[in-house]
């Protein structure tokens, strides 16, 4: 009752400003006649009411509504309430780091979560695109989506890290999903997938296609989960081919296509045949596609952008997982977790190769591809070397998962530097 | 024309002005200086209307839950994003003042950034009274550095400071990912491009209780009054406006150019600075990529149409701070973010339109007063 009287007076006050604003605008033109003022009186009049009418249907609309910041806590606790005592969707939010068309990384989640709604009638799942990763941006689109009845909350880029942790701190209720991070709280999971194991099949692709053995390979940031792509592209390659040399470009962005192209340019200049890639556009698969080069996807199936440059795309489906916890969310199972799934899980997968691609190749990745399903081949599994020639990971040893979300060294064959 | 008779004719001209009819039939400048920006934005707010019931959405709704979200229920979100806005916008207005084009509040702001980030990861331990006042002297300091090189170019060697500054911020840019990448790096942190939590002691405090509006508001106010007395007071701001208005009158008129140049922009650079300070350890609490978002480019334009004038800054400041998450309200509403872009990009153009038509309307005004008085 309260609320909706204060969306009246919302209405009203608009109502107001809006009338003045129309009468000083009759007063700036003194040869305005009283009737043209009248009419413009009764117009802002008018308004008034159907801005009152709006604000009461929104009233109805949107369950939690605290009028201040300090009350957001109850307000979604009894948004909670509301929704669960009328039978009501619930609620899942996104937010986006990029934009949902960019044909890879959001794209993927986007997928996802279209699969999830269909999945589960009962939830109702809406997004926010292309938010910043800057404190100050993301922490607000986060909190007012905690506000406004969300149950759960998905934060897809490694930059939310912070704000998610923050925001959950003042929404206890809800529950939080971060995909990248590493930071976990009684209401905060993280999830992350094995893309190194797509990558290394793709890699196994590259080191039998390529005729220079140089393989090109434009990278966004070098942060673990780029460098551990690398690495995994390189082994895979070299497992088949020892002579192959994989060369790095950093971007420094996930998504400025123009950028990225230019980058893919620069190492298509320099001798490379394949492009490998970790970036949110397809922007690399359209440099190799125009100078008759091959190239790999990113993130989601990236064909249909450059279908002949397209060797082949190290995806990732974010749907079993999303069902799987929005469904723990509603029987009231969830618990924090950091998810670590691969292969096996269903939620990484390298897609069907090109038609160029020799079956014999076709049926070494399907081999190698099965054996990482069954859990025989360890794509980090030594003996390798960095860089430098030392070795890193002897016979018999691999990497711990902490240690494959915390990598900061080339293997050897890796053309590149990690700025350090 | 020789100065002596430009000047008589200017004195002729006030004359006919102070000499007008006290009944006014044309509007006055001072209304007009006030009713263009709301009637601005009242146009854009109609044909973002217009769109939004064309594209089949309920706009009244829309709108109305904008406004409630970003100015009233979650005002505090508002002026938090301002607050980095005012203080950027000052300095550069600041600049301006004297035609100084001083395009690199964001690299001024990343000066600012990086030297409170220093400060913090350097001394963990000192106690709040302490570290936060060498802070904000490093914030100041690091954006005035920033800010002395082109002015320094500009004042000694004539280097157009347009280029000079906005070059520099791609070196700020470039050196914090060094920064975070390399030496800074959180030895936690996974080998994420991020630095170490600062202790709480060295964030800036929180001003309103349940909010994460911070001690930054306090500068930002006290800036705008200084820049304000600055400018509008004191003889230096006087010779900053002759330098905008005439840099020959100003050198004629025994001005020293070069070092008033230097000192405009060690001021502008100060004022990004403490923004990013406040940004860093106001909201942040460390140093990650994105800390601006494009603060010191959207200054540009908030010192523009506040009309470099402190106390505007303020308040479109706050206008624009609301405009960025109202894109994000609409988005959650349902509004396609590719539309947001679009309605976001219509009220600047009507805001930018409304500006131009104003300085129409006023020059318009004074040769009509002119023609005027000739009659009579």
């Amino acid at each position: 009752m309260k609320n909706s009287r204060n969306q009246s007076k919302f209405g009203l006050v608009a109502g107001v400003l809006l009338a003045l604003s129309v009468l000083l605008m009759a007063c700036g033109d003194s040869t305005a006649t009283t009737a043209s003022t009248a009419a413009a009186g009764t117009t802002a009049a008018a308004s008034a009411t159907t801005a009152a009418a709006g604000a009461t249907t929104a009233a109805g609309a949107t369950t939690a509504a605290g009028t201040t910041a300090a009350t957001a806590t109850t307000a979604a606790a009894a948004g909670a309430t509301t929704a669960a005592a009328t039978g009501e969707k619930f609620k899942v939010a996104f937010v986006y780091v990029g934009p949902i068309g960019d044909g890879g990384w959001t794209f993927a989640h986007e997928q996802a979560r279209k699969k999830l709604v269909e999945t589960l009638p009962n939830v109702e799942a809406t997004y926010i695109e292309s938010v910043d990763e800057n404190p100050t941006t993301s922490e607000a689109v986060i909190t007012e989506l905690a506000q406004k009845g969300n149950k759960m909350i998905f934060t897809t880029s490694f930059g939310y890290m912070d704000p998610t942790i923050n925001v959950a701190k003042k929404f206890p209720n809800v529950y939080f999903e971060h995909a990248t991070g590493y930071k976990t709280a009684a209401n905060v999971a993280v999830y992350q997938v094995r893309q190194y194991q797509a990558r290394y099949l793709a890699g196994i692709v590259a080191g039998k296609m390529t005729k220079s053995n140089i393989i090109g390979y434009v990278a966004a940031f070098p942060i673990p989960e780029v460098i551990g792509g690398i690495n995994a592209f390189t082994l895979g390659a070299r497992s088949v081919n020892p002579a192959a040399k994989v060369k790095v470009v950093w971007t420094n962005t996930w998504y400025d296509p123009g950028l990225e192209k230019t980058a893919a340019k620069s190492l298509l200049n320099a001798g490379a045949d394949i492009l490998g890639q970790h970036q949110d556009t397809p922007s690399i698969l359209q440099a190799a596609q125009e100078v008759g080069k091959y190239a790999f996807g990113n993130d989601s199936i990236m064909e249909s952008y450059a279908p002949k440059a397209h060797l082949a795309s190290p995806y990732w489906d974010w749907s079993p997982y999303y069902i799987e916890r929005v469904k723990a969310a509603m029987n009231g199972t969830w618990k924090t977790g950091d998810y670590f799934g691969g292969l096996k899980e269903g939620v990484v997968d390298l897609s069907p190769l090109n038609a160029v691609v020799p079956d014999d190749v076709k049926k070494l990745v399907d081999e190698k591809k099965a054996a990482i399903k069954a859990g025989t081949l360890d794509v980090y599994a030594g003996p390798y070397k960095d860089q430098s020639g030392a070795t890193k990971v002897a016979a018999g040893a691999t990497l711990s998962d902490k240690d494959i979300t915390s990598i900061n060294y080339f293997v050897e064959g890796v053309d590149g530097t990690i700025p350090k | 024309m020789s100065l002596k008779q430009r000047a008589a004719k200017e004195l002729e001209i006030q004359k006919k002005l102070v000499g007008l009819p006290p009944r006014q039939i044309y509007p006055s400048t001072a209304f007009l200086a006030i009713i263009t920006p709301i009637l601005s934005i009242l146009v854009a707010l109609l044909i973002a209307a217009l769109i939004l019931f064309v594209s089949g959405r309920d706009a009244i709704f829309i709108l109305s839950e904008i406004f409630r979200t970003s100015f009233i229920q979650n005002f505090a979100e508002t002026v938090v994003k301002a607050i980095p806005l005012i203080l950027a916008a000052l300095g550069v207005a600041l600049a301006f003042r004297a035609r100084l084009w001083n395009i690199g509040a964001e690299g001024q702001f990343y000066g600012g950034v990086l030297a409170s980030t220093g400060l913090a990861l350097s001394f963990p331990n000192l106690p709040a009274l302490v570290i936060i006042p060498l802070m904000v002297a490093g914030g100041l300091l690091g954006g005035a550095l920033w800010g002395l090189l082109p002015g320094l170019l500009r004042a000694k060697l004539e280097v157009n400071e347009i280029i000079s500054s906005l070059m520099l911020n791609y070196v700020a840019l470039l050196l914090t990912d060094y920064l975070i990448f390399g030496p800074w790096k959180d030895p936690e942190g996974r080998n994420f491009p991020v630095t170490a939590t600062f202790s709480d002691e060295s964030r800036l405090p929180t001003l309103v209780e349940g909010t994460r509006i911070h001690f930054g508001l306090v500068f930002a106010i006290v800036a705008a009054g200084l820049v304000w007395l600055l400018v509008g007071r004191t003889k230096w701001g006087f010779e900053l406006k002759v330098m905008g208005d005439n840099l020959k009158a100003a050198r004629y008129a025994g001005i020293n150019i070069s070092r008033n140049i230097i000192i405009a922009f060690l001021l502008s650079g100060a004022l990004a600075g403490l923004a990013g300070m406040s940004e860093v350890t106001g909201v942040a609490g460390r140093l990650q990529q994105n800390i601006s978002p494009g603060y010191g480019y959207t200054a540009i334009i908030i010192a523009w149409l506040a009309r470099l004038n402190p106390w505007a800054i303020i308040m479109v400041a706050i206008l624009f701070g609301g405009l960025v998450s109202s894109g994000f309200t609409m988005q959650r509403v349902g509004v396609s973010s590719g539309l947001v872009t679009l309605l976001q990009g219509i009220l600047l153009f009507c805001v930018l339109g409304g500006e131009s038509l104003y300085r129409r309307l006023l020059y318009q005004a004074a040769l009509r007063r002119s023609n005027l008085t000739k009659e009579s």
